[in-house]
């Protein structure tokens, strides 16, 4: 595997994350949510995470931000972005990075500002907390960035309050404001889940033309494949904590080589199966709190073999840019069991 | 599939529609904090009409504000109507010569989207399912007895689960008790209010499944409520839409899908995320969000964000008019209605699209 590019040079990627783990302590379990995740990420290009409720998704986000509860979650691994080795920054410096190496926008705007302040005060505060400016310039700012985001009479919405906006504009001004200090990463945790889906392709759309003007990357996490379709240039599949298969948004909905992605994929809805029975992923996912030996999707899995309860599936690299974690993509094919 | 059996309970027969719908209407009015003076009119449900016939499923479509859940609970009477007649199978629901409220509710019964929400968390899910029939009379081993086996019809193994309580199942299987409740009853319409929409997909899938073979073991009739677009044409062999608490268009899936006439319903099924990477959406259909259903605009609702608006539009309000009487096709647009005054009246949206 690639060694970690400690400075953000020139042809060294933007993120850098190896073997990310992340176990959640408290008295009665032990909960391992991410086992092991390592990827790298260019400057400009766009990352969806794809997996359902408890798959690791959101939390690989948060544990990357360094959101998670400190007493109570354990992170193993490396994160580097931009230069930043996230995990071993001091708490006044990884204030300084959120913000402008790396920020973050969320699923509920709603919780995402302060409710008593306005718009544009959250707005200034976070330019002027990065930067040395005087509060016109930072309010100019906010409201260029309010009219970066197509807010209609944004001027007049600088000096509204959260609750007086509706859940589209509210999401812009969430992401106006990620982008405040221009950072070269942004990290999305489902931020059109809540909206209508007229809304949502607006979001998706302004997401995708800024991402391109501002030539920043993205991580998009989503349950959902035609969100991912709209956004990803690369798409990675995640089940029960690990990538379980990463490629081009193409190859992955085109030639998938993971069970779960074609079980996932299978049931995601569309009308031409009018009239057909739907393919269904038999089970529910593992317990977390337990220890899994082996492939976790095995129990749900059709093609299971002996093998994959055996030990840890290693990654397979079908294409040189396609993984999959899946033995039915090892080089030379398995004995019959 | 094979016609359903015919209903010892049915009346008016095949033709006789399960449920007609007419001039359904729920104002909500707002009070300002201090003085209690009505602020504003949320005009939530506003005289809407319609038909569900026996042994379909019915979509019901629009944005979140449209008042697709508030018609749903008018129907169930979980709220009461301000003005509007429901008739089930001939009979007159909460008059006096017609049918109860209760007995309306043993025919009629709801699933909704919050599936932890709507269960009691004090009660083993065996007697959650058990309550209603309770209610209306049933012994309680009968009770029990019919719990345990919807149970087993849901796909939960009563021996694992009749004795577990709501917190300790997982989203999907707490919608199948949902859906095990709402049919303790027998009833003979279920409406699902976004009954899957909190699910992941893979569950969706294993719910939808269960949904169809429910609805062909049974003979069931349903309203079926959601956003999701992908999943209402699935599901749905008629669909209606619905606009700020209007119904702006109606017809069998195919007609709604594939030739859509309503200027509305075409950008929301061109709102659709495309499951192609090649293909990938350039345009937004709409600008902008639903507006405020309070003081809605005038004549018809949707012109305020409408490619194809013109006076007419703000003067008059456009009656549901029927557009082809094969597939039941009804919409209210000017630009469906000959001599409205529209420009596009008499060439019809295709073209005035593509103009």
């Amino acid at each position: 595997m690639a060694a970690i590019a400690t400075a953000a040079g020139n042809g060294a990627p933007l993120v850098a994350v190896r073997d990310l783990a992340v176990r959640f302590v408290s008295r009665d379990a032990a909960v391992n949510a991410v086992n092991g995740i390592s990827f790298d990420l260019a400057r400009g290009e766009v990352l969806t995470i794809l997996g359902e409720s408890g798959s690791g998704k959101s939390v690989t986000l948060k544990a990357m931000m360094r959101l998670l509860p400190e007493g109570k979650s354990q992170i193993a691994g490396k994160v580097v972005i931009d230069g930043n080795d996230m995990l071993r920054l001091d708490a006044g410096r990884l204030a300084d990075v959120r913000g402008t190496a790396v920020s973050m926008i969320f699923q509920e705007p709603m919780l995402a500002f302060d409710p008593v302040f306005t718009i544009g005060q959250q707005i200034t505060e976070t330019i002027m907390r990065h930067e040395p400016v005087t509060h016109e310039a930072a309010l100019k700012r906010a409201l260029d960035l309010l009219e970066l985001v197509q807010i209609p009479s944004a001027k007049r919405r600088l000096d509204a309050y959260p609750h007086e906006m509706s859940g589209g504009m509210r999401q812009r001004a969430m992401i106006a404001s990620a982008l405040s200090c221009r950072p070269s990463l942004l990290l999305a945790d489902e931020p059109t889940t809540a909206l209508d889906a007229t809304v949502q392709i607006q979001i998706l759309l302004l997401l995708r033309q800024l991402q391109r003007e501002l030539g920043m990357a993205v991580i998009f996490v989503t349950h959902d494949v035609g969100v991912a379709v709209e956004i990803a240039d690369r798409v990675a599949v995640m089940y029960a904590g690990r990538f379980v298969e990463t490629g081009p948004l193409a190859a992955v909905i085109h030639e998938r080589r993971h069970p779960y992605t074609a079980g996932l994929l299978a049931s995601t809805v569309h009308g031409a199966m009018r009239g057909q029975r739907l393919e269904t992923i038999p089970g529910a996912p593992p317990n977390l709190a337990n220890k899994i030996t082996g492939c976790a999707f095995a129990p749900r899995c059709r093609h299971v073999v002996d093998g994959c309860r055996r030990a840890d599936v290693p990654e397979f690299w079908p294409a040189a840019d396609h993984m999959t974690r899946c033995l039915r993509a090892a080089p030379t094919p398995l004995a019959a069991d | 599939m094979s016609p359903p059996p015919l209903d010892p309970r049915d009346r008016g027969g095949k033709a006789q529609p399960l449920l007609a719908v007419t001039g359904l209407k729920k104002y909500f009015h707002l009070k300002s904090g201090l003085l209690s003076s009505a602020a504003g009119v949320v005009q939530s449900v506003d005289g809407i009409s319609f038909t569900v016939r026996k042994g379909e499923t019915l979509g019901i479509v629009g944005e979140s504000g449209c008042g697709k859940s508030t018609t749903a609970r008018l129907l169930m009477r979980l709220i009461d109507p301000d003005a509007g007649e429901v008739i089930f199978d001939g009979e007159t629901i909460g008059t006096h010569d017609g049918m109860s409220i209760r007995e309306m509710r043993r025919n009629m019964q709801m699933v909704f989207q919050d599936s932890y929400a709507s269960l009691n968390p004090r009660l083993p899910i065996e007697e959650s399912i058990a309550f209603g029939p309770r209610v209306h009379g049933i012994p309680r081993a009968a009770a029990r007895e019919r719990a345990r086996s919807l149970l087993e019809q849901v796909g939960l193994d009563p021996n694992l689960y009749v004795r577990r309580y709501p917190h300790e199942l997982s989203g999907g299987q707490r919608q199948r008790v949902n859906i095990a409740r709402a049919l303790a009853l027998e009833p003979r319409l279920v409406i699902m209010d976004e009954a899957v929409s909190a699910l992941d997909k893979s569950v969706e899938a294993q719910v939808l499944n269960l949904l169809m073979d429910l609805k062909t073991n049974f003979g069931l009739t349903y309203i079926f409520i959601s956003h999701d677009l992908n999943v209402v044409q699935y599901m749905s062999d008629r669909v209606l839409v619905m606009y700020l608490g209007k119904l702006v268009e109606i017809g069998t899936v195919e007609a709604i899908y594939n030739r859509p006439r309503h200027p509305y319903t075409r950008a929301l099924l061109s709102a659709m995320p495309s499951m192609d990477p090649a293909r990938r959406t350039t345009q937004p259909p709409l600008t902008g969000d639903p507006p405020n259903p309070i003081n809605p605009p005038s004549g018809c609702r949707f012109r305020t964000r409408c490619a194809f608006a013109e006076e007419v539009c703000a003067r008059a309000e456009p009656k549901l008019v029927e557009s082809d009487e094969a597939t039941l096709h009804h919409v209210a647009c000017h630009m469906a209605i000959p001599g409205s005054g529209h420009s596009a009246a008499t060439r019809g949206i295709a073209e005035a699209a593509a103009s």
